[in-house]
């Protein structure tokens, strides 16, 4: 059984009031079906406004869904703000971009790596030092850190010590939104390096948010590519990533600048990522489609299984079924 | 051929704390190079300082010349002329870059008032020319629009443009693209690698990104704790990087074809600026340094024609 199901799962928000007109609601997330397993990685790739960081706080029940059912270990998630919701907190757990922001700048490293064991009410003062002690190690910070404050650190710190809260309370689910986005290339590998061996020594699934196309083959099983609050492709990292098969994510992947590739090789789109609150018909990434065709424009390709055992969301994928439709 | 601009012993000081610690670097024209580094390498600052953008409290040192003329401590008034006349430069973020409650057009014809004495209809026309050359769709409309009605891209094109506008020689982008979405990015670098070969113009380009800069540049100076630590021709340095920092940034990146391996994480963090290693600042955390890295910064060698780095253990 997977530890966390969406099915079918959408979220509107209500648009922008114009003077005279109906305010349109903007879809973030629309549609989506997908699992992750205990124990594995998630990648979730796409560009800005895709709706990758609301189908993250959809998966930890920050947000409810507007349709569909996201449940997490067999049972569906509780409304948020709920008991039954703040009981699950501890077993799923977020980490962001900008640990600054994450971290409580009044309060000592060890208190806030403390907090979410005070919280849920796990162990006595003793037992909480020893836990905040072990996780210090376990993050590779030394104990000398412990006594300071958010600003006496680095970033690269900063992120070790919002991984140690995040796993404080030994979640069995961890989603991460663009964490190592804001470090240097030698402290990404570093902190890159820890989460693969903290989430295999652990168990704990992971949903890795970025739209690094680099540091998220180097961390998932799986990758879902996301456009306009869809996902367009999804498949084992090895598959989507070597061989794309949706013209988005060949995109994507053909566009990842790298030492020693012959930039000529690059597809180019034209256009900009679409407004979510103006979706074209369709497909919606066929405004920017080099390979678009009429059917495109007129009906919204289904996300389809493959032969190697992945999905695509485009009717070229699928020749025989869509010419014949 | 004499470079276009010459910078020798740059050195850079906030309150007595060093940010630049002797860069020499020249530039010819026509040529792209590439600074790459982490934050606070000092690669921004070199180009702020040789542009004399830095605030009063930096202490500035060295020489930047450009042609026979010498930037660093130049009068304010010839500073002017050659900002955004003969070296422009472009920044990350476009939006806070231009002006928000002025049309982009306008923004636009005032550089070519100042650099190029147009004004009226033909600076109108000019700036629309300049528009179409950058690729904004729709050009003699967007000219009327506001920064905060264009995505980033956009934005970052009405920059490209407003650079142009000046005809200049160099243009200087600080991490151009660093705030912009993957398929954006590759739009914008394309159109940088197109107005330097249609211009003739020099670029240098500015990012922590290897790829990046491996995508548009054919050399490359790679920057550590405010100093030049390995300079050469593109494919030298990112295929047979001779200083350990650059062999390490490059082994640090993960790959996107072949099977996954570990990555090579350079262990510590760069030095705090106020307390800097006695000798090369890299040696903390250096897997082949040894008692003599500490006795005096090392000097740029000759690794092969072309390509220097500054490391003891490279055989003279």
């Amino acid at each position: 059984m997977s530890l966390l199901r969406l099915d079918a799962v959408a979220r509107t928000y209500p648009g922008e009031r114009r003077l005279f007109a109906k305010a349109a609601s903007v879809r973030a997330v629309d549609g989506v079906s997908l699992t992750v397993e205990a124990g594995s990685t998630l990648g979730i790739v796409g560009e800005s406004g895709c709706g990758k960081s609301t189908l993250g706080r959809l998966m930890l029940g920050l947000e409810p869904p507007s349709e569909g059912q996201v449940e997490f270990d067999g049972a569906a998630m509780p409304a948020p703000g709920t008991d039954a919701w703040r009981k699950l907190r501890a077993r799923m757990q977020l980490v962001f971009q900008d640990p600054l922001g994450a971290l409580d700048r009044r309060l000592t490293v060890a208190r806030q790596i403390a907090e979410p064991l005070v919280i849920h009410g796990i162990g006595d003062a003793a037992a909480r030092r020893a836990r905040v002690a072990q996780l210090l190690t376990d993050v590779g910070l030394g104990e000398d850190l412990a006594a300071r404050h958010p600003h006496a650190l680095s970033g690269g710190q900063r992120q070790r010590a919002v991984l140690a809260r995040a796993l404080a309370t030994d979640p069995a689910l961890l989603v991460c939104d663009e964490p190592v986005s804001a470090l240097d290339v030698s402290i990404q590998a570093q902190v890159v390096n820890m989460l693969v061996d903290l989430q295999q020594a652990r168990g704990i699934a992971m949903v890795f948010i970025s739209h690094d196309l680099k540091v998220v083959r180097q961390v998932s099983d799986s990758v879902a590519v996301m456009y306009l609050g869809r996902i367009v492709e999804q498949g084992a990292a090895d598959w989507v990533l070597a061989a794309p098969l949706h013209p988005y994510t060949r995109a994507l992947v053909s566009a990842v600048p790298t030492p020693g590739r012959i930039a000529r090789e690059r597809i180019v789109l034209t256009g900009d990522p679409p407004n979510p609150a103006a979706r074209p018909s369709g497909c919606a990434f066929h405004p920017r489609c080099p390979v678009a065709v009429p059917v495109c424009a007129q009906q919204t390709p289904p996300l389809r299984a493959m032969a190697d055992g992945r999905s695509v969301a485009c009717h070229l994928a699928h020749p025989n079924l869509d010419r014949a439709a | 051929m004499e470079p276009l601009i010459s910078i020798r012993g740059l050195t850079v000081a906030f309150d007595g704390v060093p940010a630049l610690r002797g860069i020499d670097l020249d530039v010819h024209p026509g040529e792209a190079v590439g600074l790459v580094g982490e934050s606070g390498c000092g690669k921004s600052v070199t180009w702020l300082a040789a542009l004399g953008l830095l605030p009063a409290r930096a202490q500035v040192g060295g020489s930047v010349r450009l042609g026979d003329q010498e930037l660093l401590g130049a009068p304010a008034p010839s500073l002017d002329q050659v900002r955004g006349g003969r070296v422009a430069m472009i920044f990350q973020d476009p939006a806070s870059a231009l002006n928000p409650v002025i049309r982009v057009g306008k923004q636009v014809e005032e550089a070519l008032r100042l650099h190029r004495g147009l004004t009226g209809g033909a600076a109108t026309a000019e700036a629309r020319r300049l528009f179409e050359q950058v690729g904004i769709p729709d050009p003699a409309g967007r000219l009327r629009a506001f920064a905060h009605e264009m995505s980033g891209g956009q934005n970052q094109r009405v920059m490209i443009a407003m650079a142009l506008a000046g005809r200049p020689d160099l243009l200087i982008a600080d991490e151009p693209t660093t705030a912009l979405d993957a398929t954006i990015q590759a739009q914008i670098l394309d159109l940088l690698r197109r107005v330097q070969q249609d211009h003739g113009m020099a670029l240098v380009l500015i990012s922590h990104d290897l790829g990046v800069v491996a995508d548009l540049c054919s050399r490359v100076g790679v920057m550590y704790a405010g100093r030049m630590v390995e300079q050469g021709k593109a494919e030298q340095i990112f295929q047979s990087p001779a200083h350990p920092y650059t062999q390490g940034l490059l082994a640090a990146l993960p790959d996107m074809v072949g099977p996954r391996r570990r990555l090579e994480a350079i262990q510590g963090a760069v030095p705090n600026p106020a307390s800097m290693p006695p000798g090369c600042a890299f040696a903390p955390r250096c897997g082949s340094a040894g008692a003599d890295c500490d006795a005096g910064t090392p000097a740029l060698r000759t690794v092969r024609p072309g390509h220097r780095a500054a490391c003891l253990r490279i055989a003279a």
